[in-house]
């Protein structure tokens, strides 16, 4: 292994912006997460955190920018195996009884070639990730049976269970209970101590806010701080912070410059 | 009964039951994914669309089979793009296709200066007039059908389950998907013959839906629906075939018919046995609260006491009355 100072970082996007259906929603999104970070991405409702973490993990393509995953462009990005991601809560469940097992299983893929029988590594990582999240004694029960906190966990355990060196979380705690919650928080911990990296979406931080090292406001579309962790009421206002980074696009830190961009969207002549 | 089984001895009747085990086991095991996307009507979808396909073949004077087997994949296929560009919703696409097949399948024979006699055939199904050809046809596409869709189970499972995680787990959901949509086409033309083209998909769901009431994982519901789809078709089969001697009873309705037998049987235990185990999922352990202790109480709880038992932390807690009571030395607490 090299020295951690010369390890690419884990995700470099420059420049990157994402336009749905011709509209542009991201622009100008400059983010470095480098290896073993807890990053929380927050901000309000259609400010754009979700997107971006789609765009990250590819869900959604970039209209202009570049990514790179583990220091590889990311058309060239193959070593899926590296990635876990836990989508929005919703896919837990689907038309046909599974078992918690099952789901947890379908996880392993990332590193399961078609046609060939789970190996005992691969049973090994399936039971492990779910003793992290603490449901090894639901694994033969059905999905649907779950609360939909432990519904939740079962999700990250899949995620877990290719063994991933890179996260993407998007909001684990919406419509959690306390308790699972705190379960969450200590899964995630537990990942963070293995030396795993992080990038959280969320919208309250809960029981997580002590693991977090670092804190990415999103606004309209825009990153509007990038710095060290908030508390939940300074979220709000983080775009009237100065900077940290100072990015080539920074305006005047009081300037909400929301107004001239809508018009760009409206297609407004120029 | 001796008229029976010389009837089961006979070429046609042979034919017509490996057809039927065949078809029972293909239908169900790709029914499973497509009720698993709730695209259970999709088999009925492409089943429109084959109409077309037959009526083709019987206008062009070749095989209808085959001509149903690629129109039915061009629907198939079809129905995947529209649905994954988002242009309209999945069952709006699904009805489109409907229409336009059943249209232009039953213009088309009346083209070919066929009656409506022979487009039934393939519309209800003629399982003992089956052809040795379209027996060994009907096996081999069924066999591609049940050896794929097992083989790829866990890629099949993990792409209908959740389509995004799935992507950035690297797996080509659009290939799986477009297979799928395929395997389906070709399990429809497969089941063409047994029970017919708008009765197909009642193969390739009921038996899931059956499955599935008693289960709690996908493998046993796919398992219990392969077993599920071969004892109606085949049990079908020979249930019309035994009745025949006193009526005319077709063999296509009859399997479907067993089939939703199966399922009408099952739901009610299903129906218990879903809320057994939500009566029986332990009382969640919070802090300690007040400490009440119930009234008067000369029951005795214990096992087999007739109360529902529930694990509650260290303890059992026994419901009855809308109480939940707990052994405490010689008193019940309610908690």
């Amino acid at each position: 292994m090299s020295e951690p100072d010369t390890e690419p970082p884990v995700v470099e996007l420059d420049d990157g912006a994402v336009a749905i259906a011709g509209r542009p929603v991201l622009r100008h999104i400059d983010l470095t997460v480098r290896q073993g970070e807890f990053l929380a991405l927050m901000g309000a409702n259609g400010s754009g955190k979700s997107t971006l973490v789609r765009a990250l993990t590819g869900l959604w393509p970039l209209a202009t920018g570049s990514l790179r995953l583990f220091g590889t462009p990311f058309d060239r990005f193959h070593d899926w195996q590296r990635i876990g991601f836990v989508p929005q809560r919703g896919g837990a469940t689907s038309g046909v009884p599974a078992s918690v097992w099952e789901v947890v299983a379908s996880g392993r893929l990332t590193r399961r070639r078609p046609l060939r029988p789970l190996r005992r590594a691969d049973r090994a990582a399936i039971d492990d990730a779910l003793e992290v999240v603490g449901l090894a004694h639901r694994a033969r029960d059905g999905v649907s049976s779950l609360s939909g906190g432990q519904q939740q966990r079962v999700l990250i355990a899949r995620a877990l269970a290719g063994e991933p060196e890179l996260f993407f979380l998007d909001e684990p705690t919406a419509g959690v209970d306390l308790p699972n919650q705190q379960v969450l928080a200590d899964t995630l911990e537990t990942l963070s101590g293995r030396g795993a990296t992080i990038v959280l979406v969320a919208h309250e931080l809960g029981p997580m806010a002590s693991l977090i090292d670092r804190a990415v406001v999103m606004r309209d579309g825009l990153i509007a701080y990038d710095g060290p962790p908030l508390a939940s009421e300074q979220v709000a206002t983080a775009h009237l912070h100065l900077h940290e980074h100072g990015h080539h696009h920074a305006v005047p830190d009081s300037h909400d410059h929301a107004p001239h961009v809508s018009s760009l969207i409206e297609g407004g002549t120029p | 009964m001796s008229d029976f089984i010389d009837l089961l001895g006979l070429p046609f009747m042979q034919r017509a039951m490996l057809a039927a085990i065949f078809t029972g086991l293909a239908a169900p095991a790709i029914g499973t994914y497509l009720v698993q996307r709730r695209l259970a009507l999709m088999g009925d979808g492409i089943g429109h669309v084959a109409v077309t396909g037959v009526a083709i073949g019987l206008l062009t004077g070749t095989s209808p089979t085959w001509t149903a087997v690629l129109v039915a994949i061009a629907g198939a296929i079809t129905i995947e793009v529209i649905r994954e560009r988002g242009h309209a919703n999945g069952d709006v696409a699904l009805a489109l296709l409907f229409y336009g097949g059943l249209a232009g399948g039953v213009l088309i024979t009346g083209l070919a200066n066929e009656s409506g006699a022979t487009l039934q055939t393939y519309l209800f199904g003629s399982i003992t007039t089956i052809s040795i050809t379209d027996v060994i046809v009907t096996m081999v596409l069924a066999a591609v059908v049940v050896l794929v869709g097992l083989g790829l189970a866990p890629q099949l499972f993990a792409v209908a389950q959740d389509q995004e995680f799935a992507k950035v787990a690297g797996l080509n959901i659009r290939f799986y998907n477009l297979l799928v949509a395929v395997l389906a086409a070709v399990s429809v033309t497969v089941a063409m013959r047994t029970v017919g083209l708008l009765l197909v998909s009642a193969l390739m769901v009921v038996p899931v839906a059956t499955a599935q009431q008693l289960s709690r994982s996908f493998r046993t519901t796919l398992a219990a629906a392969m077993v599920l789809g071969t004892v109606a078709s085949l049990g079908g089969l020979l249930l019309s075939a035994y009745a025949s001697f006193h009526a005319r009873v077709a063999p296509g309705p009859t399997i479907v018919l067993l089939a939703l037998a199966c399922f009408v049987v099952s739901w009610p235990v299903g129906v218990w046995l879903r809320s057994r185990r939500r009566l029986r999922q332990p009382f969640p352990v919070v802090g300690a609260t007040a400490h009440h202790t119930a009234d008067e109480h000369p029951h005795e709880h214990g096992e087999d006491c007739g109360h529902v038992a529930v694990p509650h932390g260290d303890h059992v807690d026994y419901v009855h009355d809308g109480h939940r009571h707990a052994a405490h030395g010689r008193h019940y607490d309610e908690h």
